[in-house]
């Protein structure tokens, strides 16, 4: 078992984002992350799906997408390099004044934006990889109870001149 | 340009797409397109008398002339009664349009009456499924559907016309081309990969060719007549590839999977190299997939590329048009030293050939026999259950028979309007129904069809007046704990009951009271002797369908039998 990415081309139409899904759960596959938005042709969306499974169900969810008619084109994005992002909110409640100033801290070296606060409470604006965000979940629940945490899922393109994934 | 209604257009697309005959139940939603229907002679539309039926009788007529049969319905109810039907086809990769009928564009979404979301329904039940937006699209959603439905591999299509978009006028052109950028069929073969799996089986002393039912969607039967004879290796079929040669080839060996034959079954398991056309390796054909030919390297050519290598990895993969792979292999082939491996195929078939035990009262065997006499020109339909296993195991066929059967989905009911469909496609052709009396009654309503287009279709029922597929999995695996399965039973029966004794209640319906409220020909054969007279009554019956109910004893079982989960060698010959 891999987690393993795929960049979806499809029709933008009613029903496309729901087949697709279907697909996933009527065939059991892991369906992790699904984004999608439309693209710079309006009539075409570009979806980004991390699944988590072996080689051989992943050749075959592949096929199984490919085989869409509403699909335009399948991307393995496994081996490729790409940049990829997931923007995530998290709400830090109940603060001090130490715990405030911590976030700062912390806000600073992990590049994170600060976007909103009020007295006792801030929220946090990231915009890193998956594993990234996962780690920083980890560390804000450690110091602090009361959060809560809004994930948008990842998006990826295809880099340019940059191999580091 | 001129400006017609979309029901208009419809008829239009109808038209240029060639389709005589439309199995149609009419609907709040569809008045229109009935009414479009009434002022026009080129189309015969068909009523049956529920829209499962109305799906599989489509399916009949597209199964027995490979082009496609098209349905229409009206929405909610209408529409969810498709459902089976669609995904029958869908499974056995049949091309059909199914139209339904949608609630004006302003009251979905409003649970309004007869209101249904069947293309959320359906959506993983069909090839494809479209509601139908803007009257403007319906021209090309339709040429799309027709293309889509009919080309790679062949499945259903459902478009969703609210009725107010198919009232709006709009132009009248129907394109004759499509364009669609996410469905591009694969055509061609290629050649290297071909190549390859041939030169596998010049270096095998054991090939086998393993043909599914691509074979025959793709009418490749002559075709692959020809490799064999050019070869000389032996094949075996899966249900759906039966008939894809002469079941008298001195090569063809049988079906293999749950109820194949034991040669067929050895022969998997032993084969070294397996050459496999247009087959899915279901579960039935498989059973145990670390033992399926364990020893042998697969070559694969299918025209879906997601059929290969799902279930069984193959080492060569090809995916192409059965029919275009056969003739290209054609140019390639040459004849193999199989003397050797025939003659173990061969003493595994006399070994355990097909038999069935010679007890008291008609076996089936002895009625599938009777019908073989009449294979030429004819079309064989089989329900779902034990009858169809004995048909596929002991029917006879040459290039002029044809078998259909559920067995993707393994869908009850599907016998009846699968041979009505088959015989409304073609009236000079004999069509038998060979069904259960469970199957039977599943669609027992279409008697009322096949009466008033006075079909003369023989339906064969097999009356053993049990379930008696599941009756057996219940006689060797459930303790002959015969759980629901009796058609007989009734309320005063003891509540579990180990088989059937001189006080059990009559059977019902009466089959014969059946076809005579029908106004039809009713037959009762209880004797083997009488077996052939029925059938040859039956042949003279042309204005009308006739039921033969043959009682049969209800111990017959169906051998040879793999259990679920085990090696196809590993076969139940007899209890």
């Amino acid at each position: 078992m891999k987690k393993r990415w795929i960049s979806l081309y499809v029709e933008n139409d009613v029903g496309v984002l729901c087949k697709v899904a279907g697909l996933f759960s009527g065939k059991a596959y892991n369906l992790e992350t699904l984004t999608v938005g439309t693209t710079e042709d309006p009539t075409i969306s570009r979806m980004t799906i991390g699944v988590e499974s072996d080689d051989v169900t992943f050749e075959q969810i592949k096929k199984q997408l490919n085989r869409c008619v509403e699909v335009i084109k399948v991307l393995d994005f496994t081996t490729n390099s790409i940049h990829m992002k997931e923007l995530m909110f998290i709400k830090v409640m109940n603060c001090s004044s130490r715990d405030v100033q911590e976030l700062f801290q912390i806000a600073q070296i992990f590049q994170i934006s600060i976007i909103d606060c009020d007295t006792d409470a801030l929220i946090l604006e990231c915009v890193q990889t998956e594993t990234k965000n996962n780690d920083l979940i980890k560390l804000i629940r450690k110091h602090y109870k009361n959060i809560e945490v809004v994930r948008g899922g990842s998006v990826a393109i295809e880099s340019l001149s940059m191999t580091d994934r | 340009m001129k400006q017609i209604p979309g029901t208009e257009l419809l008829m239009k697309a109808l038209r240029a797409e060639g389709v005589d005959t439309v199995f149609g139940y009419p609907g709040g939603m569809v008045t229109d397109i009935f009414e479009e229907l009434y002022n026009q002679d080129d189309i015969r539309v068909i009523l049956p008398r529920h829209e499962q039926a109305l799906v599989h009788e489509a399916d009949g007529y597209a199964r027995s002339t490979g082009k496609i049969g098209v349905c229409l319905v009206t929405s909610g109810p209408g529409a969810t009664n498709t459902v089976t039907g669609i995904a029958t086809a869908y499974y056995d990769s049949v091309p059909l349009l199914v139209l339904t009928g949608q609630v004006p564009s302003n009251l979905i979404g409003n649970d309004a009456f007869q209101e249904a979301d069947i293309i959320g329904i359906t959506r993983s039940i069909c090839k494809y499924g479209v509601i139908l937006k803007k009257r403007q699209d319906l021209g090309r959603v339709l040429k799309e559907a027709f293309y889509i439905a009919q080309t790679g591999k062949p499945g259903p299509v459902i478009i969703d016309l609210p009725k107010d978009v198919m009232a709006q006028l709009g132009d009248s052109v129907y394109p004759d081309s499509v364009d669609i950028r996410g469905y591009k069929p694969s055509t061609g073969v290629h050649i290297g990969q071909l190549k390859k799996g041939i030169d596998l089986l010049k270096s095998a002393k054991k090939p086998l060719f393993l043909i599914g039912g691509g074979v025959n969607i793709s009418r490749a039967g002559a075709e692959l007549t020809k490799l064999v004879d050019k070869t000389h290796i032996p094949v075996v079929t899966t249900i759906m590839g039966k008939g894809a040669i002469d079941t008298s080839h001195p090569y063809y060996i049988g079906n293999i999977g749950m109820h194949g034959t034991y040669a067929g079954n050895m022969a998997i398991s032993n084969c070294d190299v397996l050459f496999s056309i247009g087959t899915r390796f279901s579960d039935r054909v498989t059973s145990k997939i670390s033992e399926f030919a364990k020893n042998a390297k697969i070559v694969h050519i299918d025209i879906d590329s997601s059929s290969i290598s799902r279930n069984i990895v193959v080492d060569v993969p090809i995916v192409a048009d059965a029919k275009e792979a056969i003739q290209a292999m054609l140019r390639y082939v040459k004849e193999s030293e199989t003397t050797a491996w025939m003659e173990q195929i061969r003493a595994w078939d006399a070994e355990h050939p097909l038999h069935m035990k010679k007890g008291n009262g008609i076996t089936p065997e002895s009625i599938i026999e009777a019908i073989n006499a009449h294979k030429e020109n004819s079309i064989i339909v089989t329900d779902v259950g034990q009858h169809q296993m004995w048909t596929t195991q002991y029917l006879q066929m040459e290039a002029s028979t044809q078998l259909l059967t559920s067995g993707g989905m393994g869908t009850m009911g599907y016998g009846l309007p699968g041979a009505i469909g088959a015989q409304l496609a073609n009236p000079d052709k004999t069509v038998f129904c060979v069904t259960g009396d469970g199957g039977m009654q599943m669609n027992i309503q279409e008697m009322a069809t096949a009466v008033a287009q006075e079909l003369p279709v023989i339906i064969c029922i097999f009356n053993n007046h049990y379930l008696g597929m599941v009756r057996q999995i219940q006689a060797l695996f459930y303790r002959r704990h015969y759980s629901s399965v009796c058609t007989r039973r009734r309320k005063n029966c003891p509540p579990r009951c180990g088989g059937p004794s001189s006080i059990c209640p009559d059977y019902t319906p009466d089959f014969i009271k059946l076809a005579d409220s029908y106004g039809c020909l009713g037959i009762r054969v209880q004797e083997e002797s009488q077996i052939q007279a029925a059938i040859d009554q039956a042949l003279h019956n042309k204005t009308g369908p006739t039921i033969i109910e043959f009682v049969i004893a209800c111990d017959e079982l169906v051998y040879p039998m793999v259990q679920g989960g085990k090696a196809l060698s590993d076969m139940i010959l007899d209890c």
